[in-house]
């Protein structure tokens, strides 16, 4: 069995370790987390999905390109440039998803909430 | 969904407003759509997959009644009775009652954990007991259990298929495609039993569950998933005493009418010739024949569907069409199997040799849609059939049937009945845009399977229509590559964020941030890795460094022109040792080390910098290698100095980003040992000077290059080169390399030497300039990220840990390190 990730929101590195429309990888127990900050109108917004491209086995969606595709906000896989949707891991090219989960700015710091 | 489609085609029918309309639903939500059900698990809700346009129902003045289920028919007082027990008066009645899963007999089988999937609801309640259970099992290897084996595999449980024929989708796919079908889902974790009859479920040792076959063996589970076929819902004209099939079935004829001519049956609960139609296509195609026989226009009738599909079941495509088992008298069959790539396709032809009757495809189903019309259309085959479905070698195009053989009748989409010329219509009407043709004639809107072929029609017909395709970059940029560059310098932009804000519309994707990265590159030399650049590139450009598939990089030092020192071989073999890389000699006359971590990146190139080397450019679009041979001071035969002729040039455009990647090469004479003519440029050594080849390439599709000039001086070979590189970085498409620039070039070679030799735009001065300020500013990317501190900060694997990526895994072999497979991974991670 993996080991169990708590259920509540994680702080795993601070506000500025972000830079604008680029990812980086968290580790939170035995998952690995691609976290992004998107530039929109002005503001910022982070999003996080699982950091593994299932198309490739490797943990490298962190390195991506982000940008918009048709409106969704996507990040582009390294390896073979499957896009997949930050807001719901889905990927635009094959019928598949990945894991999303929710991130947040608090008081500086990042947090992962991994339910 | 077939009733909902009657009801939306009544709506829009002329005569709408004669009807008052009322419609019963079983279920607590009006029609949604059932072919993307499995959708639910990836976080689709109920309303995305809603079929139901907003305000339908009361702007089309529906009584729609939810959650009231008609029990009965009184059809001499033509009245449908309720579960409520009301009872309502019709006119007309359409029955749409579809079909129900069809669960075996077999003891056990009512168990809590034993599930269907046909509704939102079975999906619920599959989700909730997932959440309980480890292990699931799917009885049924067809179409829909394979799609339900992968929501189970996607739920993160262990999953099995068991199936009671001898293989996996035995209705739609032969022998030879079940069996490749059965290997790639293996792959992919689903454990498959074929030829299982179950016998009885009863309680599990480790599990809630235990299914014991026939054949006494006995498989363990918590969870059962019934997809053994679906059965009509014809309940309800058996208690009114109308016509059935055998079997099962509102008998219908080609008007969808029953033995009651008032009352009318579609889609799934509908028997016509003896066939049930368990397919959205042929119930859309009844919805609009019931509209209208009961709208009185009479021509139209129902005469049976075709029943071809194209899936994608757990990512691997399969398709059948028409007779695929062959069973036609006297048809013959080709198949094509290959078991390394996991492709099996079969056609199967008439006996003269002339039509298509059906075809099986696994793994790859791209002609789906030509081999389908070519079925469906009785379009001649071309004289060897075997072409469509051998892989096509060097490059050579498929056999094109071409759109332009069909007939305007043919039927494109047949999910929403769209023929060719509605589209073409459609297109000659002002629609030029593949969502806006959708949108315009619902083509492709339903299984997506026609959407390529939608696609071919309105390239051809705009093609026709003297309109031009359009060559915009992306979504983002409505210009070309060439157009950007000129954007970016005519304007003076330094930014991605001012080009997209003055020139282009959104956030910018993987195609247009790398293409103005290397236009700002070209344009102005700033340092790569500048933090308003650095989300631009792709991860070769920010990490300076090639990607590999496990996600480690390789690195490459640059080795001008081939030479190199013992103690820099030394150099690169102890650093190669240290941090135990795995070393190869390249193509390009030096060596690359692979397997090196994120976070050792800067570690290894602080030594290799520190032994004197710097970038090799292996990761940009840019000037890769000067290759050379051995040349005139040591080979009897050479004419020049070709190992330092090289050095000069490697030298001198390092670093510089283009469209694509550059390769030159320079030889001592005409043996021509450094292939100079399969580069970009190449330098050939002659008693008067040096010869220059333009436009050559190996790799892909090979090109020899274009002799350009002959007999020059080093000054003029090198003003040439400037030019012609300058020439190219500014007008060339996005990863194009100068061959097929060349090929694509108006004017060809003849207005190159114009523009070059005889400076007939007056722009030499300029190129050569533009050149000069880029070999001036030129800077070693690694030593300038080593240098900066704040730039290492990015060279690690985790943003808040040290660890590394513990899913990279090498193994030796050969005396060095080699990424580990997906099976060695397995087995290393039981061994810890
Ligand atoms: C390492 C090397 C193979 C080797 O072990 O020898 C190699 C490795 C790769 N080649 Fe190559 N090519 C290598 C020499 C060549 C050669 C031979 C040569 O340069 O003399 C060719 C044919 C010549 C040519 O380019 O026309 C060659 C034609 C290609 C092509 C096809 C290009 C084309 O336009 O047809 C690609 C694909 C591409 O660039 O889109 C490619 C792409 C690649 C990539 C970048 C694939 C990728 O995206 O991962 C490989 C990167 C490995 C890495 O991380 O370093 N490689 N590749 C060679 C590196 C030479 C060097 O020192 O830089
Ligand atoms: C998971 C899944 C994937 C599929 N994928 C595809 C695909 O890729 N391509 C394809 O072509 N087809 C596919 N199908 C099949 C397709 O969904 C059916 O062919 C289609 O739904 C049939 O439409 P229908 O209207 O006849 O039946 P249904 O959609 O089942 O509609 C019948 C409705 O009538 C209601 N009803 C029944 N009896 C009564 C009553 N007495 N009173 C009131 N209401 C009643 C039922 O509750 C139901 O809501 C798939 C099906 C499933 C389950
Ligand atoms: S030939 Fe193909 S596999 Fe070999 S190095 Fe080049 S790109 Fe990679
Ligand atoms: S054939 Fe299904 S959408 Fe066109």
């Amino acid at each position: 069995m993996n080991a169990k990730v708590e259920l509540q929101w994680v702080t795993v590195c601070s506000a500025s370790d972000l830079l604008p429309n680029l990812g980086v990888c968290a580790r939170v127990g035995n998952k690995q987390v691609a976290i992004f900050k998107i530039a929109e109108q002005g503001k910022t917004s982070l999003y996080a999905i699982d950091n593994h491209d299932p198309f490739s086995d490797a943990n490298v969606l962190s390195r991506g390109i982000v940008g918009d595709l048709k409106g969704r906000n996507v990040v582009a896989s390294p390896i073979y440039k499957h896009h997949f949707d930050l807001a719901t891991g889905e990927c635009l090219e094959d019928d598949v998803k990945i894991p999303v989960y929710q991130v947040r700015e608090n008081g500086g710091q990042v947090e992962l909430f991994l339910g | 969904m077939v009733g909902q489609k009657f009801l939306a085609q009544l709506a829009e029918s002329d005569q709408a407003a004669a009807f008052e309309v009322t419609t019963f639903c079983e279920e607590p939500r009006p029609a949604y759509d059932r072919v993307y059900l499995s959708a639910y698990f990836s976080g689709k809700t109920a309303e995305d997959l809603s079929l139901v346009p907003p305000g339908f129902f009361e702007s089309n003045n529906i009584n729609l009644r939810l959650n009231d289920k008609a029990v009965n028919i009184d059809r001499a007082a033509k009245k449908v009775i309720t579960a409520n027990g009301e009872s309502l008066p019709y006119d007309k009645l359409v029955l749409a009652t579809g079909s129900y899963p069809f669960v075996p007999p077999i003891p056990g089988k009512d168990r809590p954990e034993c599930l269907v999937y046909r509704t939102i609801e079975d999906l619920e309640a599959i989700k909730a007991t997932a959440a309980k259970s480890r292990v699931g099992v799917v009885v049924g290897g067809g179409l829909l259990g394979l799609e339900a084996a992968k929501a189970l595999k996607d739920l993160g449980l262990e999953t099995h298929v068991v199936e009671f024929a001898p293989r996996l989708m035995a209705v739609q796919v032969d022998e030879g495609g079940g069996k490749l079908l059965r290997s790639m889902i293996e792959e992919m974790g689903v454990k498959v039993h074929t030829g299982k009859n179950t016998q009885k479920i009863e309680d599990g040792t480790n599990t809630t569950l235990k299914m014991c076959f026939a054949d006494g063996s006995e498989l363990e589970t918590d969870l059962i998933l019934f997809s053994a076929g679906i059965r009509p819902r014809d309940e309800l004209a058996k208690i009114a005493g109308i016509a059935m099939g055998e079997r099962g079935g509102i008998t219908v004829n080609n008007f969808c009418q029953t033995s009651d001519p008032d009352i009318f049956a579609i889609g799934e609960c509908a028997l016509w010739n003896g066939r049930i139609f368990g397919l959205v296509a042929p119930g859309y195609q009844m919805a609009q024949v019931a509209v209208d026989a009961i709208t009185g226009k009479l021509e139209s009738e129902f005469k049976g569907a075709d029943m071809s599909t194209k899936l994608k079941l757990m990512g691997v495509d399969v398709a059948s069409i028409g007779d695929a088992h062959g069973t036609t008298k006297g048809a013959q069959s080709y198949s094509f199997v290959d078991e390394v790539n996991k492709v099996y396709k079969k056609i199967v032809v008439s006996n003269d040799n002339k039509y298509l009757l059906g075809a099986v495809l696994v793994g790859e189903a791209e002609n789906y849609g030509t081999l389908l019309q070519m079925m469906l259309n009785n379009i001649e085959l071309p004289e060897f059939p075997d072409m469509l479905i051998l892989p096509q070698r060097d490059g050579a195009a498929a056999p094109a049937m071409g759109v332009d053989k069909l007939p305007d009748s043919a039927q494109i989409c047949s999910c929403n009945n769209v023929t060719k010329g509605q589209l073409c219509c459609s297109v000659q009407s002002g629609v030029t845009e593949l969502g806006a043709l959708k949108a315009a004639t619902k083509a492709g809107t339903s299984c997506g399977g026609c959407t390529a072929l939608v696609g071919q029609v309105m390239n051809a017909e705009l093609a026709k229509l003297g309109i031009e395709v359009k060559k915009d970059l992306c979504e983002h940029f409505p210009y070309s590559r060439q157009e950007l560059y000129h954007i970016v310098r005519v304007n003076g932009i330094r930014s991605f964020e001012e080009l997209v804000a003055k020139f282009g519309k959104g956030k910018g994707c993987d195609i247009c941030k790398p293409t103005t990265a290397s236009i700002l590159a070209s344009c102005w030399n700033d340092y790569i890795l500048k933090t308003e650049h650095a989300g631009l590139q792709d991860t070769n450009d920010y990490f300076l460094a090639n990607m590999q598939k496990d996600g480690t990089y390789s690195v490459v030092p640059r080795v001008p022109g081939g030479e190199i020192t013992p103690d820099g071989l030394i150099a690169i073999g102890a650093v190669a040792k240290k941090f135990d890389l795995y070393t190869k000699i390249t193509g390009g006359q030096r060596i690359d080390l692979f397997g090196a971590q994120v976070h050792e990146l800067p570690l290894i190139w602080k030594e290799l910098i520190d032994a004197g080397f710097e970038s090799g450019h292996a990761y940009g679009k840019s000037l890769r290698t000067v290759k050379s041979c051995v040349g005139s001071t040591w080979c009897r035969y050479g004419m020049l100095d070709s190992v330092g002729m090289a050095i000069v040039l490697e030298k001198r455009y390092r670093g510089l980003r283009s469209p694509h990647k550059l390769k030159m090469a320079v030889s001592g004479c005409t043996r021509e040992c450094a292939e100079a003519q399969s580069k970009d440029v190449g330098v050939i050594a002659t008693e008067k000077g040096w010869n220059l080849y333009l436009c050559g390439n190996g790799g892909m599709k090979p090109r020899h290059a274009d002799l350009f000039a002959s007999d020059l001086d080093d000054a003029t070979l090198i003003q040439y080169i400037d030019r012609f590189m300058m020439f190219y970085v500014k007008t060339a498409d996005r990863l194009q390399r100068t061959s097929v620039w060349m090929d694509n070039l108006e004017g060809g070679l003849k207005y190159l030497k114009d523009v070059i030799i005889n400076d007939s735009l007056g722009i030499g001065a300029e190129l050569e300039a533009q050149m000069q300020h880029l070999v001036d500013t030129y800077q070693c990317e690694w030593k300038s990220t080593v240098e900066d501190a704040e730039k290492l900060k990015r060279f690690r694997h985790f943003v808040n840990s040290d660890e590394k990526d513990s899913n990279v895994v090498f193994v030796k072999e050969r005396g060095q390190i080699r990424p580990a497979t997906q099976e060695e991974k397995r087995i290393q991670l039981v061994a810890v």
